[in-house]
């Protein structure tokens, strides 16, 4: 019989479909463990129809729509699955938002968001996949997104 | 159409309307700019004139426009002056300021502070450069001078000079050349060459720049160069540096393949791009250019404090 390497969760949030190797900054920016007590099972590099994935599982926590739309910055093709018992009662693709505050470094140097300024950093949505972000100060689009965040 | 407390940080934030408004309003200003004509539509306002960098055309020429309509002006042309020197950080300066001024003026190093601003300033903020950023009183100042001379800018033929990649000045002004219909042609030193982004950004309003690095046969049928200071403060290496600032020189020789009616601008300082025997010759428009400032940032300065229409 095949056994799952994670086993199905009762009740809460699967982030399916992560690019492989991001499933660690998916739970940084989604500020976890910080910001749940639930118990979280994360799957690096399983083997997919397609390739390569990394899987995150919540439990019994179904995380806000617009908080887990963040991760599309770094893993643009990932699916969100909110499970209640046993069953995949939602599923959607992550959308990034059309202004991402607080989560992304600006690239430039000499961006007044980089100084010592009470400000978060704020960008707007350039395009969707792959993601390109335009830092709202200083207008400048920034490369790397993966390696930029906060 | 109302500008009335309407900050001013980058020309993208005008419509194709609101610039032509802006530049048409520039026009009844010309006289009160040369003092041949006397307004005080801004007395008691108070322009707030915080320049964190350097500058001569452009503190002066928002002084003298300020001072031509009747205001008042307060600020500082060096930082270390000031708390910032303490520590203090630009939002609480901008604060400050807010507080002493009807509206704010603002010169700074980094890019994107003069945005930074308006979260901390009710009244309106003008961005009088950010670093590598945007200058956009410089992008109109340039756009009033080649509708002045060329009566319109649609289809006029524009080589655009030297520093493509750090400076600033051309960024906006291809963007808005090209939402106004000019052809572009793009003149530079190869490490030195526009940003893929802003040729995209041209190429959304229709227009397909021209990239040549011969100088001689882009001025041949250009209506208008436009040339920029190689910025020696940009280069990490000086032996780079050395290697490209001499690479294109205007001088006399070159305008000799020119059509009769080009006009040559730049948004100066000039170092060694144009030959000063150029100066003599009736294609220099530098310096007035450079006056233009003070009609230009007139307008803006009316439309934003209110002033009652000239």
């Amino acid at each position: 019989m095949k056994k799952l390497k994670i086993t199905p969760i009762k009740n809460g949030t699967v982030i399916d479909h992560i690019t492989p190797g991001f499933a660690v900054k998916v739970l940084h920016v989604l500020k976890i463990p910080e910001s749940t007590s639930s118990v979280v099972s994360v799957a690096i590099n399983v083997k997919s129809r397609i390739g390569k994935k990394d899987i995150v599982k919540v439990e019994n926590r179904e995380l806000d729509t617009k908080e887990v739309d963040k991760i599309a910055l770094i893993a643009p093709k990932a699916t969100i699955n909110i499970i209640r018992d046993f069953e995949v009662v939602e599923k959607h693709k992550v959308q990034l938002p059309d202004e991402i505050v607080g989560i992304v470094k600006c690239s430039n140097p000499t961006c007044i968001s980089n100084a010592k300024e009470p400000v978060k950093s704020r960008f707007l949505l350039v395009s969707d996949d792959p993601p390109s972000i335009k830092c709202y100060y200083c207008e400048r689009e920034t490369e790397d997104i993966a390696e930029r965040i906060i | 159409m109302d500008f009335k407390n309407r900050d001013v940080i980058s020309i993208k934030d005008f419509s194709k309307e609101e610039i032509n408004y802006i530049l048409n309003y520039t026009k009844k200003m010309v006289p009160y700019a040369k003092g041949e004509k006397h307004t005080d539509i801004l007395r008691e306002k108070i322009l707030s004139s915080l320049f964190f960098e350097p500058s001569t055309r452009t503190r002066l020429s928002f002084e003298s426009a300020m001072n031509r309509l009747g205001g008042r002006v307060i600020g500082f042309a060096d930082p270390s002056a000031t708390s910032q020197k303490k520590g203090e950080s630009l939002a609480d300066t901008i604060r400050m300021a807010d507080s002493y001024a009807d509206a704010i003026v603002i010169r700074h190093p980094q890019e994107g502070a003069a945005r930074l601003s308006t979260e901390f300033a009710e009244s309106p903020v003008l961005n009088a450069g950010d670093g590598a950023g945007q200058h956009p009183t410089q992008c109109l100042l340039d756009l009033f001078t080649i509708i002045t001379e060329r009566k319109k800018i649609k289809g006029n033929k524009i080589v655009l000079l030297g520093d493509l990649k750090y400076g600033r000045t051309v960024h906006s002004l291809a963007y808005a050349l090209s939402l106004l219909g000019a052809e572009l042609t793009f003149v530079s030193p190869e490490s030195l060459k526009m940003p893929k982004e802003v040729i995209n950004e041209c190429k959304e309003f229709g227009v397909e720049p021209s990239s040549i690095s011969n100088l001689e046969r882009a001025v041949k049928d250009a209506d208008v160069l436009y040339v920029t200071r190689i910025q020696k403060e940009r280069f990490p290496d000086a032996e780079e540096y050395n290697r490209v600032v001499g690479m294109y020189k205007v001088d006399i020789d070159l305008l000799k393949h020119a059509k009769e009616d080009l006009i040559i601008m730049h948004p100066l300082p000039r170092v060694v791009e144009i030959d000063p025997e150029v100066d003599k010759t009736p294609y220099a428009l530098y310096f007035k250019q450079a006056f233009n400032g003070v009609p230009v940032r007139m307008a803006l300065l009316s439309l934003i404090l209110g002033g009652k229409k000239l």
